[in-house]
């Protein structure tokens, strides 16, 4: 499983990358696998609020339908608008391409819940277990 | 008579294998507190021979519909069944197959549902068709759940101009989930109240509207669309015979299409099996309730067909499903794809504008009688309401008695329609049965 | 590649004539009605001949693989042999041309097949009263929950929340999620029973009922049945019985008597009716006397005189779950099926249900893993675990089975086993059968050993290979479109 610096992890397997008081959120390569192929993705509205911890979006393969949790509270500001015609970039670049939503921060001492990489590496191989 | 082909022999050496010395060894885990040690009380065994002398017995009992005049309809409607329809769907591949969860061993009922879904979709006038619901009832009260859904509100109008016991069912699958309905009232004309409608949209899902309704009115459906603005319309068709000739739902801007299909090559049955009909367009498609079947390709690139969006269904999302659903009426689509095949492009038009037009006649030949007059003024398919200055039981019975069903008597659902019997005319009604009524009618006073 | 009948559509072409042109009256649809609700284009439906009909469809049934063609031992779908006598006498006028608004006096044959087979289910079940109105399982179970809801809510609380088991069927959770309530998950022990330390922590006031199955959907007898309904009527909560495994305890173990208060059956799983490449089925629900008064309405009684009605009074029914009175023609094979079986061949089925079951688990057991070392009833889990190093998955065990003439076991449920396959054979397959699929399942079994791609690559024998579900669901393509003008 590939996991990548600079990034902030959630227990539901997003990734955060902060820049100033915005973050760009996808999937995990973890999570993608888990999934398997997506074939949908039921991107929010822009100007949607969401809060931690609380599901927002829906991505769906052929073997389940997903909840997506925000890893932090704040505004959808912007979605991938590619995933409506190749939601499979979430499986071929989870942490690039594949992104799906960038949120306005509401709360930075949130950001405190998340992990770094080698927190969430070993949060995996406990999962695993 | 059971059907367990084991030997004698067999069992012993079975037995033997797993180190028991008996058949009751089997069950010998079973905590003693829970078990039945006394007779179940059924009948003794029967041979065939047996049963269906047994049951011709009981069978005499039922009045069998062909021996009748009946102009009886009212959401069952009888409809020949050409006999390649049972004779297709008998065949033991389709009939003993499982839901279709292997594909590469289930491409007939695959092929077949898809072909069903085509031939609907088209007759409705919508992108998708599913792969069937249980009936019309329940198939509108998923629509309804459907739609409360997408426009996360929880009122929906329902014209009371729908059939009473879709209208029962629907508040029986709404009532738990905090879903207010609001009956739309009908106007003098047997039509929805359209300016009830235009009152009521504060806070509402959508409207849901019987076309052809409940009376076999056919429902202003473009004036109800534009009155309801961007608000979701779902419709209930229980004849869908009908739409050989009327404008489809789908056309008229209907979101979700519901109705019974059991008009298409399914007997009366008392009341089931039936198909349940549902349909959208592909934007509310991961809203739907329901089995699909949808295209692909094999390793080598072949054609194939697989149940696709399956993670809408209760299998994969449990709790959070579109729908409980699970068997739905797979045969009974089949028989319905075999049926409108058989008929074809021409035959269906051919059909429905015969229902349509022997429908009229007999209309005249009712209310030309004394004391016989049409309850609604307005434009109907096969089936319309008659009312009388006679007392309705005393009619009914009389004809009853010279093998006439006089449709259904409404008294039954509306007090203020006791005067009024819902009459319903197909092919299966002949010149024969025209002149029966015809003549008994004639001269009728109390 | 099989065309679809509308590729064998030619504009004109027909032979089926419907309907004679020269009607008893002769107006034309624009006399009769407003031209706005004419149609502008008849429907696009085949233009085909009878013979390419019968033709089409006989080819595409011979695509299917059935029970009437191949052993089909599809765990807790019980797909036990049909018999032909009940499609026979189901094809007569008496029962199939009957209409379900006719006057009492013109169905009193239909409503005794009705109420005689409720009188069985409520024998063989243990329950007091049976309805016939829910279409299948599933509704079944809904219909259950609903009468549990009326109950609880007049006793002046409707409650919260439904536990079933983590090896439920799925419908159970999406059933409680329709009825309003709340699912909670108890967990498996490790015999793969209802871990009842965990029960109790779950159960309080809010609890309206807790569903089960028994034997759960690994094939394992709950040994602690009476303590859980205990459990449930302490708190005031109700025990529904998901009947999808009543093959296994047919004759010897009435849900009545374990302290369930519901219990659906499935009649196309237990009682032989065909399943039809997924219905229609039949799913009628029992229930005790206490909560009688809140079935579904109509209830078939029956007179003093001896005539059957439809008796609608019942101001505390939960309504109508459907149009009418259930799968009729479904629950007349019921009937013809008790009436053979009789009293005694109950008793047989479900012996040979369960000595299926064990004799082909013994014969398979040392090449899969079997994850709870328990006595097992009429259908049993085992894994594929052990192969995953060599790549093979339960998916290519089950494909590659196609190849050896069977229809694959259920795979991937219940979900708290790994890869594994869920088998029922039921009571209608002989020796032969039962040995000829274990010798397939040893076989495969080498196979992985040696050429693990001969599983990858199945189903090598069928018309299609392994399906693209991804380009399908990506696609989306539901329906052939239009290709004429």
């Amino acid at each position: 499983m590939e996991l990548r610096d600079g990034l902030l992890y959630s227990k539901e397997h997003e990734w955060l990358k902060v820049e100033g008081d915005e973050g760009i959120c996808g999937v995990t390569d973890y999570a993608q696998d888990s999934l398997g192929d997506v074939v949908y993705a039921e991107l929010p509205e822009v100007g949607k609020k969401i809060k931690q911890m609380e599901p927002f979006m829906v991505l769906e393969s052929v073997k389940a339908t997903s909840d997506v949790y925000a890893p932090v509270s704040g505004e959808i500001i912007e979605v991938n608008e590619k995933l409506q015609d190749s939601p499979e970039l979430v499986n071929s670049d989870p942490y690039g391409e594949g992104w799906l939503v960038k949120i306005k921060l509401e709360n930075k001492d949130e950001l405190n819940n998340l992990m770094d990489k080698e927190a969430y590496a070993k949060f995996l191989e406990e999962e695993e277990k | 008579m059971n059907y367990v082909p084991h030997t004698k022999e067999d069992v012993e050496v079975m037995l033997k294998r797993l180190g028991l010395n008996n058949i009751e060894d089997l069950f010998s885990h079973l905590p003693s507190e829970v078990l039945n040690k006394d007779k179940i009380g059924l009948p003794d065994d029967l041979t065939e021979k047996d049963i269906v002398k047994e049951l011709h017995n009981i069978g005499v009992k039922n009045k069998d519909i062909l021996s009748l005049s009946s102009f009886l309809g009212a959401g069952a409607y009888f409809h020949f069944v050409p006999p390649v329809v049972d004779y297709l769907s008998g065949r033991g591949e389709f009939a003993t197959a499982y839901t279709p969860y292997q594909p590469e061993v289930s491409q007939g009922t695959l092929t077949a549902i898809f072909e069903y879904q085509t031939m609907l979709s088209y007759i409705f006038g919508v992108d998708v068709i599913n792969a069937s619901m249980y009936d019309g009832a329940s198939s509108l009260a998923e629509a309804v759940l459907m739609a409360t859904n997408i426009a996360r509100r929880d009122k929906f109008l329902i014209s009371s101009a729908i059939h009473p016991e879709y209208l029962q069912v629907v508040k029986t699958y709404t009532k738990n989930k905090g879903i207010e309905i609001v009956e739309v009232p009908f106007d003098e004309d047997g039509k929805t109240d359209i300016k009830f409608i235009k009152k009521h949209l504060l806070d509402v899902a959508g409207v849901a509207i019987g076309y052809p309704n409940f009376f076999g009115i056919i429902e202003d459906l473009d004036d109800i669309r534009e009155a309801i603005g961007d608000l979701l319309l779902v419709t209930s068709t229980s004849e869908p015979l009908s739409l050989g000739i009327i404008t489809p739902p789908g056309e008229l801007g209907a979101d979700i299409v519901t109705g019974e299909g059991m008009s298409f090559g399914n007997p009366l049955a008392f009341g089931g099996p039936y198909l349940g009909i549902f349909g959208t367009s592909k934007k509310y498609v991961r809203k739907m309730p329901g089995r699909l079947v949808g295209q692909t390709k094999d390793v080598k690139g072949n054609r194939g067909f697989v149940l696709t969006l399956s993670t809408r269904e209760q299998h994969i999302r449990r709790a959070k499903a579109t729908s409980n659903i699970c068997s739905n009426e797979g045969l009974c689509a089949l028989r319905a794809a075999i049926y409108l095949s058989l008929l074809g492009k021409e035959g269906f038009y051919e059909l429905s504008e015969y229902n349509l037009s022997l429908a009229h006649y007999v209309k005249d030949v009712i209310i030309a009688k004394d004391g016989f007059d049409l309850r609604f003024a307005s434009p109907f398919f096969n089936e319309f309401v008659i009312k009388t200055i006679y007392n309705p039981d005393k009619l009914y019975n009389y004809l009853l008695d010279k093998d006439i069903i006089f449709g259904l008597p409404l008294g039954r659902y509306r007090k203020d329609m006791k005067d009024s019997f819902l009459i319903n005319v197909t092919e299966m009604i002949n010149k024969r049965d025209i002149e029966k009524l015809e003549k008994a009618l004639e001269g009728y006073h109390d | 590649m099989t065309k679809l009948i509308y590729e064998l559509s030619r504009p004109g072409k027909r032979t089926y004539i419907p309907v004679k042109k020269e009607n008893i009256s002769s107006k034309f649809p624009h006399e009769l009605l407003p031209s706005k609700f004419i149609r502008k284009k008849k429907a696009y439906l085949p233009e085909v001949s009878e013979l390419e009909v019968v033709r089409h469809f006989t080819n595409i049934s011979q695509l299917n693989v059935g029970v009437d063609t191949n052993f089909y031992p599809l765990g807790s779908c019980t797909m036990k042999y049909n018999p032909k006598i009940s499609e026979y006498i189901t094809q007569d006028s008496q029962f199939k041309d009957i209409h379900p608004y006719y006057p009492e006096k013109f169905s009193q044959g239909a409503l005794e097949i009705l109420y005689e087979t409720a009188s069985y289910l409520e024998k063989i079940s243990g329950m007091d009263k049976v309805t016939f109105q829910p279409a299948a399982g599933a509704h079944g179970e809904l219909t259950s929950l609903l009468v549990i809801r009326a109950y609880h809510t007049a006793n002046g609380n409707p409650r919260k929340k439904v536990i079933v088991p983590d090896s439920a069927h799925g419908t159970n959770p999406a059933s409680s999620a329709l009825a309003g309530y709340e699912v909670i998950e108890v967990r498996s022990n490790e015999k793969g029973m209802v871990d009842c330390d965990h029960l109790r922590e779950l159960m309080d006031e809010d609890v309206a009922a807790i569903m089960l199955t028994n034997p759960n959907t690994l094939g394992i007898f709950e040994q602690n049945i009476k303590k859980i309904a205990d459990l449930a009527h302490e708190y005031g909560a109700l025990l529904h019985y998901d009947g999808a495994n009543l093959n296994a305890i047919l004759g010897r173990v009435r849900p009545g008597d374990m302290g369930f208060d519901t219990i659906q059956f499935n009649l196309h799983k237990t009682f032989a009716t065909p399943h039809g490449g997924g219905g229609p089925g039949s799913g009628p629900i029992g229930v005790k006397s206490h909560l009688v008064k809140f079935l579904p309405v109509p209830h078939v009684e029956k007179k003093k005189g001896g005539a059957y009605f439809l008796n609608y009074d019942y101001p505390e029914s939960i309504g109508k779950v459907r149009a009418f009175y259930g799968n009729f023609l479904v629950v007349l094979k019921a009937y013809i099926y008790l009436r053979i079986l009789g009293e005694r061949g109950i008793f047989e089925t479900s012996a040979g249900a369960v000595l299926n079951a064990n004799y082909l688990l013994g014969l398979i057991k040392d090449k899969f893993d079997l994850p709870y070392n328990e006595r097992y009833m009429h259908e049993f889990v085992v894994s594929t675990k052990r192969y995953k190093d060599k790549g093979i998955k339960a998916l290519d065990v089950a494909k590659r089975l196609i190849d050896y003439g069977f229809h694959p076991p259920t795979i991937y449920f219940p979900l708290i086993v790994k890869e594994d396959l869920m088998i029922e054979p039921t009571e209608t397959e002989d020796r032969e059968v039962i040995e000829a699929f274990a010798d397939a399942l040893n076989s495969i079994a080498e196979e992985i050993d040696k050429d693990p791609d001969l599983l990858k690559e199945a189903p090598h024998v069928t018309p299609v290979g392994r399906l693209d579900e991804v380009w399908a669901a990506k696609h989306l393509i539901l329906r052939y479109e239009k290709t004429e003008n």
